[in-house]
């Protein structure tokens, strides 16, 4: 039996700020992880990423990053992806700032 | 020091303008990012976690005053108001935003500095040790050398394509203060018989293969050094592996092809490539050296020095732990801690930036150090003005007693700001410094350098701290794996592995656990950490790091 689809968003880094995207159902690239598709079939996840990879006068280094659903939308599974919502953890800068 | 003439100037700019034609192209889209990435990474611009970052060469570590305020409007102008000093003595922005970086860079222009072969497979940032022209124990002055290595390698048409990037340390110094064993190229300025050479290290390198460097040349004469550095290189060039980027640095060639061979080949490389130096090279180099010259030292009188080191122990302190011997009696090499117990090493605001660079101006002949060891070095003060400078620096919180204990840790980036990290390195920094700290430990302890890396690549130079971190990801969960015994000097050794590693919250209770057995395990308080692990070596450390965890898990 085939292993099971982890859930993926599509993420990427703004071209102009360098900051972490992600991409929403609607096609828009948006800052907050928890506005972003969650995706869960894996040939749908291809072609968003085909999607996203074509956008490049916006957005570089797109891929997928595990996910899961969470109360306010998809969270990150990985502390990676963590850090990458939010920003370092020795200055309030980046996202976290933002809040 | 060195001052650019017409030619670097012309050069610098001209890169800069055509990197702002590249960066509006990117933007406009007529440049795709696969086009893009490898020209901004030829200058210094790398894509991290969160943004943007634009490394900055420091050559050989040396800034005057200008620079150093040039680097603090930088940081506040276009990024979050201060800058991060590298192991590699660079300094690295975290925050620029794409369409600001040129106008960046022709800031840098403007005081001499550039983010050139900050990145790529070229030969980087040419390093050496940051008290270079000041120490007492020198030879001769490093720094000389390394700028004519730098115009040398600066665009050198060769070398832009090698298998992997390429790293050159130089030190005037028997004692080893720049890692040399632990680069591709390490130079030792020695002496024989009143005659300065060279004694060349190769294949030195950390990352996931660490080895220590081989001597290649025991006495390389002055005049044959770029030649013979260039045959070195065009040999790793042609040999060197493009199949697998974690085999292609010179240290896995000359590993894999034995040192024996690299020389042979390197020697018949070498005799053609000298013949076609003509001396203009020597020439080049003693026109840098005039820019060398030593300070036009003050004869002031050192009593002040004396009264307040007498009566004042924070003064003190700061002298015991800060200061070190110059070449002259009444001078001191003075070291400006960017570790403040719960600080980010190696981080300095634009404001600290800016009181450094005055109290250069104002104490220091206008020179400023960066170390590799992420601090900053005041080279030249004289003895008579430590009270004052001390005075000064601690109204700006810069007057941190630490250098070289356990609170003054390397740390990379880590996953904080690092693409590549696998776990975070700075809050790990952090905790040990507070902890420490709080227990009150950090003089009794002595000298011991902790040095940090979030991933196998070592930039924290964790295989030759004493005691070293290397921060892992496994199975989705950031570990720490310890290594101790390591040391960068001129004795150089990779450290050794204590074993299995130890989740976030349990990494600085075990550095507590190594502390303490050295504590309880010296002969006296004058054997020091590195000392205690020569004499005794891995087993009772070992047996404090697990068998305490085993008790503890058990109950």
């Amino acid at each position: 039996m085939a292993r099971r689809f982890t859930p993926k968003v599509v993420t990427a880094n703004a071209l102009l700020e360098g900051d972490v995207v992600y991409l929403t159902a609607d096609d828009q690239w948006v800052r907050d992880h928890a506005l972003a598709e969650l995706i869960e079939d894996e040939a749908h996840a291809t072609i968003r990423l085909l999607d996203a990879s074509a956008r490049s006068s916006e957005v570089v280094g797109a891929y997928l990053a595990d996910a899961k659903s969470g109360p306010n939308g998809p969270e990150p599974v990985h502390f990676r992806e963590a850090f990458r919502t939010r920003g370092p953890s020795n200055y309030s800068h980046g996202k976290q700032e933002q809040v | 020091m060195y001052l650019y003439n017409e030619f670097d100037e012309a050069f610098v700019r001209e890169r800069v303008d055509q990197f702002r034609a590249q960066v509006a192209r990117r933007i406009d889209g007529a440049l795709t990012e696969d086009e893009f990435k490898p020209l901004r990474l030829m200058n210094g611009l790398y894509l991290q976690l969160h943004a943007y970052m634009l490394r900055v060469a420091i050559p050989y570590g040396t800034l005057n005053s200008a620079q150093m305020r040039q680097l603090a409007m930088i940081a506040e102008r276009w990024d979050k108001g201060y800058g991060h000093f590298t192991t590699r003595q660079n300094i690295q922005f975290n925050w620029p935003k794409l369409e600001d970086v040129p106008a960046i860079l022709d800031a840098l222009a403007d005081v001499g500095m550039h983010a050139i072969q900050t990145s790529g497979n070229t030969i980087r940032n040419v390093t050496a040790d940051h008290f270079a022209g000041a120490s007492a124990d020198e030879i001769a002055d490093p720094r000389p050398v390394a700028e004519l290595i730098r115009q040398w390698s600066t665009d050198h048409p060769e070398f832009q394509f090698l298998p992997r990037k390429f790293k050159v340390a130089v030190t005037g110094s028997p004692n080893d203060r720049a890692v040399t064993a632990a680069h591709d190229i390490g130079l030792r300025i020695i002496e024989r018989d009143g005659v300065i050479g060279y004694q060349v290290i190769v294949g030195g390198g950390l990352g996931r293969t660490p080895m220590i460097g081989k001597v290649l040349a025991e006495f390389l004469p002055q005049e044959d050094l770029l030649p013979y550095l260039e045959a070195i290189v065009a040999v790793y060039n042609l040999l060197g592996r493009r199949d697998n980027k974690y085999k292609a640095r010179i240290k896995i060639t000359v590993h894999e092809t034995g040192l024996e061979e690299i020389r042979r080949l390197v020697e018949a490389e070498f005799a053609p490539r000298k013949a076609q130096f003509k001396g203009v090279d020597q020439q080049i180099l003693s026109n840098i050296e005039q820019y060398f010259q030593p300070p036009s030292y003050q004869s002031l009188d050192s009593s002040s020095f004396d009264i307040t080191y007498d009566t004042n122990p924070g003064f003190r302190a700061f002298v015991d732990n800060n200061v070190d011997r110059h070449r002259r009696a009444d001078y001191a090499i003075v070291s400006v801690s960017m570790k403040k117990h719960g600080a980010t090493p190696g981080d300095a605001t634009a404001e600290q930036m800016r009181v450094m660079a005055d109290l250069a101006e104002e104490f220091g002949h206008d020179e400023l150090r960066i170390s590799h060891e992420q601090n900053v070095i005041l080279p030249h003060i004289p003895r008579a003005h430590l009270p004052a400078l001390y005075d000064r620096l601690r109204a700006a919180d810069l007057a941190t007693s630490n250098i070289g204990l356990i609170s003054d840790i390397i740390a990379c980036p880590g996953m904080d700001y690092c693409a590549l990290a696998t776990a975070r390195s700075i809050p790990v920094a952090q905790n040990i410094a507070t902890h420490f700290e709080a227990l009150k430990l950090e003089h009794d302890i002595g000298p011991l350098k902790i040095k940090i890396s979030g991933c196998i690549n070592a930039c924290g130079h964790h295989h030759v701290g004493h005691i070293g971190i290397l921060g892992l990801d496994r199975a989705g969960v950031e570990n720490y794996q310890i290594t101790l015994g390591g040391t960068g000097t001129q004795d150089a050794v990779i450290g050794d592995r204590t074993g299995p590693g130890f989740a976030y919250d349990q990494i600085i209770p075990a550095i507590e656990r190594i502390v303490k057995a050295y504590l309880s395990l010296r002969e006296d308080p004058s054997e020091t950490f590195l000392e205690t692990y020569r004499r005794l070596g891995m087993s009772p450390f070992k047996e404090a790091l697990y068998d305490d965890e085993a008790k503890r898990d058990a109950a």
